[in-house]
């Protein structure tokens, strides 16, 4: 499978975003490229950037490898792809609205109402709600792959609680450092202004009674959870309170959060705790990460959570499979962004031609992320593919399979010298009242492992910087 | 039937409790066959009650109490007016019955439940049949033991257990009818004393499935039938956990004690207040 290079095209042309980095790698040592490597490295171990791998006994945090090749995307390039970003947030916000309103998609036979009632993601507790101004999920993450100079898919729609956008800032922060003169060659599209536009994003989605200056918090699951770092680096840079489940208080459905100066009332909480353990009292009892009364308060209008409950209905994996649809359904419009053609293996006739054909397909787990529960055919042992034969036979409702895409490769710097190495992208968009923004690029992930297609951080992949370029 | 009932329930703290909240679901509502003619809750405590509705259409009330406090009371007592509709429940439903096909962490099934389920519903005809064969065969296979201090465990493990308290009994028939591709949901009421109940003047759980040409469908297989004027639904949900009749945090209050008194009697009287 000959993959689409964002440098070099099918490998003969050299493509104009990366002109002028080509001609930098040309000239710039391999020994000098080492060095910059390493100090990168250095300056992510003296930030404390880290991230902890699920199932990983030996060492809970590990830094994620960087790579300090760009990834680099022309203006009209981008341009496109935004729009196809905030056409899709929009049909996911609508889609939200919808199903836990007039379910006007179900009536209209866009989607199988069983797809969204049997779902364990549709929280009947936000049924017939009214979210705070009317969006429910405020930051997503929409996961893109590209497989030619014009296409971009959507792999997957991250709607709860996405992450990664802590490793967009500070790799920007070392490229900077470490090579001026690079941003000297190029006028690349800043991405330090993402702060400011959460801070807009959460004030703005504050409940009508709260004082014009509202009281915002990151409410995040504690130190031992894998993103907690960028937990702590996001409150910092918003200046607003980090606080644990312990922290906080509701009384008569109010919440508070616990300072040296008594208890402050708290208007918005930007919540990085799955919606299951958000509050013992209404989902898992068992939970002691979460706020006991919480909901109760969002339900009185007393507080927003962003996100909001109950938006993993939009994201699952088999949902997804009709986002072409729920996209014309909602926005009368011709979905700009692909989706990756998707058998559900729910439907017997799916199953039979996935079940025939798993050494070719990815099967995923309607509910699973972070590349755990999936089968990459092509790379897959005998004993691996019969085990989700097995699966795939016992619940097929819990699966999907897609082709395996040529995800497009770009340059990177590995033990061997410059490489290609197939990557993706996560730009985030954010939905608020005062409207959708979405800071240029996003985190690029990059599948260090020759010839590999799993990107996650959890399976030996990297991050790079990327630069949208602003002429 | 008119079922008078009065339930007590009293929690004692060796540590002070403070910040107590509590979820109560502990309210009937009417609906064919069950009239509530009154209905009092009282928690011991200065504040207010607040009253709502959840997904399921519960009545729900809440309560804060900033505490310290040693001990907390929560007393019920009320009168209803019964019909025997053979199990029948109709009333209105506020999401549809799809929703009730999804499995949770206490109706999850393992191999064991399924071919079970599977082999007592084997040779009957319609699904109200086969929801009959299957009430037998778990009603036959589980020895229902009283709640005193045991909590449940969900329906795998009480399945393998054959001996389990009602709410685990009511799990593993959903667990099962849910494998069936049927709607299920848990009920937790309570169960006038009757001849030929053996579990009855109190409070009890059971489940509702939907059958096609019927509704919803009541059936107690820890008494082995489908209720009649002798039970009172208060609360339903999508298991235990979903429609528990009290739901609660604290802080501090270490060393709990938790007394119930409840009584489930047919009423003499004629009138509301006798």
């Amino acid at each position: 499978m000959v993959a689409f290079d964002e440098m070099t095209g099918s490998g003969a042309e050299l493509r104009s975003a990366y002109t002028a980095l080509d001609r930098w790698l040309k000239e710039t040592p391999a020994e000098t490229l080492a060095l910059r490597r390493s100090q990168a490295e250095l300056f992510f171990r003296r930030i404390g950037i880290t991230f902890a791998v699920y199932g990983d006994e030996e060492s809970t945090e590990r830094l994620i490898p960087f790579d300090i090749i760009p990834r680099v995307l022309t203006k009209p390039e981008w341009e496109k792809l935004e729009k196809g970003l905030r056409q899709r947030v929009t049909a996911l916000n609508m889609f939200l609205a919808d199903v836990y309103g007039p379910k006007e998609c179900l009536k209209a036979g866009i989607i199988p109402p069983d797809l969204v009632y049997r779902n364990a993601c549709y929280q009947l507790e936000m049924v017939d709600f009214k979210v705070p101004h009317g969006i429910y999920c405020h930051i997503a993450g929409i996961d893109v792959v590209r497989v030619d100079p014009d296409t971009f898919y959507v792999l997957e729609d991250n709607a709860r609680t996405p992450s990664g956008v802590s490793y967009m800032l500070e790799n920007r922060e070392v490229m900077l450092r470490l090579f001026p003169e690079l941003f000297a060659m190029h006028r690349v599209a800043p991405v330090d202004n993402y702060p400011d536009q959460l801070l807009a994003t959460l004030r703005s989605v504050a409940p009508r009674s709260a004082p014009s200056d509202p009281n915002i918090c990151l409410l995040t699951p504690g130190q031992y959870n894998s993103a907690f770092y960028e937990h702590s680096f996001l409150a910092d840079k918003l200046g607003i309170e980090l606080v644990e489940g312990s922290d906080l208080l509701v009384k008569d459905d109010v919440v508070y959060m616990r300072t040296t100066q008594g208890p402050k009332r708290v208007d918005v909480i930007y919540r990085r705790i799955n919606d299951d353990f958000l509050d013992p009292l209404v989902f898992r009892g068992d939970s002691i990460l979460g706020v006991p009364g919480i909901v109760g308060a969002y339900k009185a209008g007393n507080v927003t959570l962003c996100n909001a409950i109950g938006t993993g209905v939009a994201d699952d994996k088999a949902v997804y499979s009709y986002m072409p649809e729920i996209v014309k359904f909602y926005t009368g419009e011709e979905p700009i962004l692909k989706n990756v053609p998707t058998w559900r293996c729910r439907e017997p006739e799916a199953n039979a031609y996935v079940l025939d054909n798993l050494e070719k397909l990815v099967v995923k787990e309607v509910n699973g992320s972070g590349g755990y529960g999936m089968l990459v055919g092509p790379h897959a042992n005998k004993a691996q593919i019969e085990a989700f034969r097995r699966k795939l036979k016992a619940s097929p409702e819990g699966f999907i399979a897609q082709p395996t895409l040529a995800l497009s490769t770009c340059p990177t710097f590995v033990a061997s010298g410059v490489a290609p190495r197939h990557v993706d992208l996560r730009p985030y968009v954010l939905s608020g009242a005062n409207g959708i923004s979405c800071v240029p690029g996003g985190l690029t992930r990059v599948a260090l492992k020759e010839g590999s297609l799993v990107v996650n951080s959890s399976q030996g992949g990297g991050t790079k910087d990327t630069w949208v370029l602003d002429a | 039937m008119r079922i008078r009932i009065s339930h007590a329930i009293s929690y004692e703290y060796a540590e002070p409790a403070r910040h107590i909240t509590q979820i109560l679901r502990l309210t009937p509502r009417d609906h064919d066959g069950q009239h509530v003619m009154s209905w009092r809750i009282e928690p011991s405590v200065d504040g207010r009650l607040r009253a709502s509705q959840d997904a399921h259409g519960n009545i729900v009330h809440s309560f804060y109490d900033e505490g310290p406090i040693s001990s907390l009371s929560i007393r019920i007592d009320g009168l209803v007016e019964t019909l025997d509709l053979a199990g029948v429940v109709r009333g209105s439903e506020r999401v549809p019955c799809e929703v009730y096909r999804r499995d949770t962490l206490l109706t999850g099934q393992d191999d064991a439940l399924r071919s079970f389920a599977e082999e007592a519903a084997t040779g009957a005809g319609t699904q109200l049949s086969q929801m009959h064969a299957l009430m037998a065969a778990v009603s036959d296979r589980m020895d229902c033991v009283e709640a005193s201090g045991r909590r449940g465990v969900g329906a795998a493990a009480a399945f393998a257990a054959q001996k389990a308290i009602a709410q685990d009994i009511a799990h593993v028939f959903m667990a099962c009818a849910r494998h069936l591709g049927l709607p299920a949901r848990y009920v937790s009421g309570y169960v006038a004393e009757a001849a030929g109940l053996p579990h009855a003047n109190g409070a009890h759980a059971w489940a509702e499935v939907h059958v096609d040409d019927y509704g919803w469908i009541g059936f107690d297989c820890a008494n082995g039938l489908c209720p009649i004027d002798t039970h009172v639904r208060v609360a339903v949900g999508l298991d235990y956990a979903d429609a528990a009749p009290v739901r609660g945090s604290r802080q501090g209050g270490e060393g709990e004690s938790l007394n119930v008194i409840v009584s489930a009697r047919e009423s003499e009287g004629r009138f509301a207040n006798q």
